[in-house]
């Protein structure tokens, strides 16, 4: 009973909550009156001033992303460089040394692309300076820069014959200062009322009562798991993520960590419906997204309550916290690979076979249910455009899409975002399970080891950033392969669907008639699942049937290796 | 092209600045100010020693405290960590049939007692600061017998047990549950 009024609570506050931010996010994007412009509009035009920004010019797509993509290699080095000199600068009492240059790759592709994939443990390995100014600043910016890619993409899509889709900067600074920030200000400090740790304070010692020494770990960590969790990152302060006590202390902690996990990817859908003029097309793609949510949870659910006959137990807590039980873990497990966020609250790596499927399965979609901020709904348009497609090669008749008639080079641009990732995630498994290498760091045998492989690169190709964490990554090896995977996971679709935006753009709006294939009805609805689940997913059927599903079974029948 | 790229470069300046040490300092201070306990990673004192915290597990091992969940990193906290043993390792197999055995046998537990889930599972952060109130139920004769305990302490311990069992938060959220840590704080005050 209580798994159903947690679940009817968590879904109620979604939806709930999707028009209200919705709202307020449209007015943010176009530039309107809102409530916080009198509260921060200064703030906004400082920056442009002292930047050197002319927020009326107006860029095409080529500009506009060319200017994305500069600012996410400056934002590259400066991740790289503070991890390889931390130990030298302030902020750095617990005094950890310098990363290695294949974590510090890592760590600063990873951050940028929005994937934050870990291969460390943050309280060992990080300084604060390099927690805040160089990941902390990237949870802001990469989720800004998946909102502009998305804002682009949105003007591209209503523009009638105009090639530009308004400014980079502008859109990059909106979603900052009157989104993510204030956001993130209100929820930190909900955080540290819950017990979350923020202090600049080196870790403390203290005895416990058996007498034994025990450092507690310390951190402004607060400020950052706000955004972290907000803005569709996930990278955890300490190496446990959201599992450990000062990340999430409380069952109501919790359930605000996972609602912000999907808010405003929800509510992207309904400011997609608001900007391009019809709220119906918004709660049709919200609706998709929603089906497919609440058929992962129901499958994981089940999965996770039953019995494991290999181990003679049922409802494993193994990896999972007692203070959030198996509800919690699998509302959480769900909703962080549907969305890409990647925070964990329980290991999946001991989740139940099934279980695990489902969170590696909403991966592979490419992450378009609800997905990152921004990349969720700009993915999910290039399924819209699939879609769309392919219902026009039924009944035989020139595919249109808001008006907008889709011809072969948005088809091409699409086809190229979805499959970029998904190439790229069987390629580097079938490497990676075939080399020394890349066996070397499992941690399990059997099916479950080759889940451990495919599950990484998946994370990463997907810009999720959660792990099977049992398999080791912080090996040169893995540090690269993953790297790469998380660069073609981001910019393989940024790029094509800043294409589609630019082509879009300069096309005739023809106006409704009764020939319309119609996009906000059920019946469309249904086709979008259908194109996801079998473009998007059944390209890993045989990958997954080697790994969770074999494992099922074999766990039905009792077997463990 | 040249002065995008140098705005670029400001843009990220400014936001790092905005981002990344405005942001947390405010946070920071305010936090300092309004919850000071919370965000210093509310330590549990005895007098004036620290004794840990009251969000962060401790290990366990003596018969007259009430033990934690197992950990994988034994309570370790530079870093914590869990198994990562999936549902079909042999290895977790048997050491869920281990913990369950020397559960039952610590505690003087017929043969046939369910064992619950947690005390034979490491939990996600290693520092599960939590055990359910079944869990504690099980373990008071041993304490009581530990601590030769009289039959009227007995009584008081398990109204202590009774009185530290925290409900899901609002009545709804999360799982019935005993903070260890201040558990057995209380159990070395009683007398």
């Amino acid at each position: 009973m209580s798994t159903f009024i947690q679940l009817a609570l968590f879904l109620g506050a979604l939806i709930l909550l999707t028009p209200v931010l919705g709202k307020y996010m449209k007015q943010v994007i176009s530039g309107e009156n809102h409530i916080l412009t009198p509260v921060l509009g200064w703030l906004e035009r400082s920056i442009y001033r002292v930047c050197g920004i002319d927020p009326q010019e107006d860029m095409n797509w080529k500009k506009y992303l060319a200017s994305l993509l500069w600012f996410n290699f400056f934002g590259f080095v400066i991740v790289f460089a503070l991890q390889l000199t931390q130990a030298w600068l302030p902020f750095n009492p617990a005094k950890v040394p310098n990363t290695s240059w294949h974590l510090a790759l890592n760590t600063a592709i990873s951050f940028v692309t929005n994937t934050n994939w870990q291969s460390y443990s943050g309280e060992s390995t990080m300084s604060y300076l390099t927690q805040m100014a160089a990941l902390g600043v990237q949870n802001f910016l990469s989720a800004a820069t998946g909102l502009a890619v998305l804002i682009a993409l949105m003007k591209g899509l209503i523009k009638n014959t105009k090639q530009q889709l308004g400014n980079f900067w502008v859109d990059l600074t909106r979603s900052v200062i009157y989104i993510l920030l204030p956001l993130s200000i209100v929820f930190a400090l909900i955080l540290v009322g819950q017990g979350v740790v923020q202090t600049f304070s080196s870790y403390t010692d203290t005895t416990t009562l058996e007498g034994v020494k025990q450092v507690i770990p310390l951190g402004p960590a607060a400020s950052q798991i706000a955004i972290k969790q907000l803005g569709t990152n996930g990278g955890g302060f300490f190496g446990v993520n959201s599992a450990h006590p000062f990340e999430n202390p409380t069952p109501f902690s919790n359930f605000l960590e996972m609602l912000a996990i999907l808010l405003i990817p929800a509510a992207l859908t309904y400011t997609y419906g608001l900007f391009i003029g019809s709220k119906k097309q918004g709660w049709t793609l919200f609706g998709a997204m929603l089906i497919i949510l609440c058929v992962g949870l129901g499958v994981s659910l089940y999965a996770e309550y039953a019995a494991n006959p290999a181990l003679h137990i049922a409802g494993s807590m193994e990896g999972k916290e007692t203070r959030f039980g198996i509800v919690n873990s699998i509302i959480w497990s769900t909703s962080t690979t549907v969305a890409s966020n990647g925070s964990v609250n329980a290991m999946h790596d001991s989740l139940s076979p099934l279980a695990g499927l489902v969170a590696m399965f909403n991966m592979m979609l490419g992450e378009v249910v609800f997905g990152g901020v921004g990349s969720g709904l700009y993915g999910m348009i290039a399924f819209v455009i699939l879609t769309v497609f392919i219902a026009g090669l039924m009944v035989g008749r020139t595919p249109e899409y808001l008006g907008k008639k889709i011809e072969s080079f948005e088809v091409r641009m699409a086809l190229i975002a979805v499959l970029a990732p998904a190439v790229c995630i069987l390629a580097f498994t079938a490497i990676a399970v075939s080399a020394h290498a890349g066996l070397a760091g499992l941690n399990n045998k059997g099916p479950h080891g080759l889940s451990e492989i495919l599950y990484a690169f998946t994370s990463a190709c997907a810009n999720n950033g959660s792990a099977f964490a049992g398999l080791t990554t912080n090996t040169p090896f893995y540090n690269v392969l993953l790297s790469i995977c998380m660069l073609v996971g981001r910019f393989g679709v940024i790029i094509p669907m800043m294409a589609i935006a630019g082509s879009m753009a300069g096309k005739k709006v023809t106006p409704v008639s009764s020939g319309t294939f119609h996009t906000d009805n059920g019946m469309f609805l249904i086709l979008l699942i259908g194109v996801i689940i079998i473009v998007g997913g059944l390209t890993f059927f045989p990958a997954l049937s080697l790994g969770p599903i074999l494992e099922h079974l074999l766990m039905q029948a009792g077997m463990t290796f | 092209m040249k002065k995008n790229i140098l705005s670029g470069l400001k843009m990220l300046l400014a936001f790092t600045l905005l981002t990344g040490l405005i942001y947390p300092l405010m946070i920071t201070g305010i936090a300092q100010v309004v919850f000071p306990r919370q965000s210093n990673g509310s330590i549990v004192s005895i007098g004036q020693k620290a004794c840990g915290s009251e969000l962060l597990g401790q290990a366990f091992k003596s018969n007259s405290y009430f033990w934690s969940r197992p950990s994988a990193c034994g309570y370790a906290t530079l870093p914590s960590g869990a198994s990562n043993w999936g549902p079909t390792s042999d290895t977790l197999r048997k050491t869920i049939e281990k913990r369950r055995e020397s559960f039952i046998i610590a505690n003087r537990l017929p043969l046939n007692t369910v064992v619950p889930n947690e005390m034979m599972t490491a939990s996600g952060s290693g520092l599960d600061p939590h055990i359910s109130p079944e869990s504690a139920t099980l373990q008071v004769e041993r304490i009581a017998s530990a601590r030769h305990f009289s039959p009227s302490q007995l009584q008081q311990l398990r109204q202590l047990v009774a009185s530290h069992t925290e409900q899901p938060q609002f009545g709804c959220l999360g799982e019935k549950r005993i903070n260890v840590l201040a558990l057995n704080r209380d159990l070395d005050l009683l007398r």
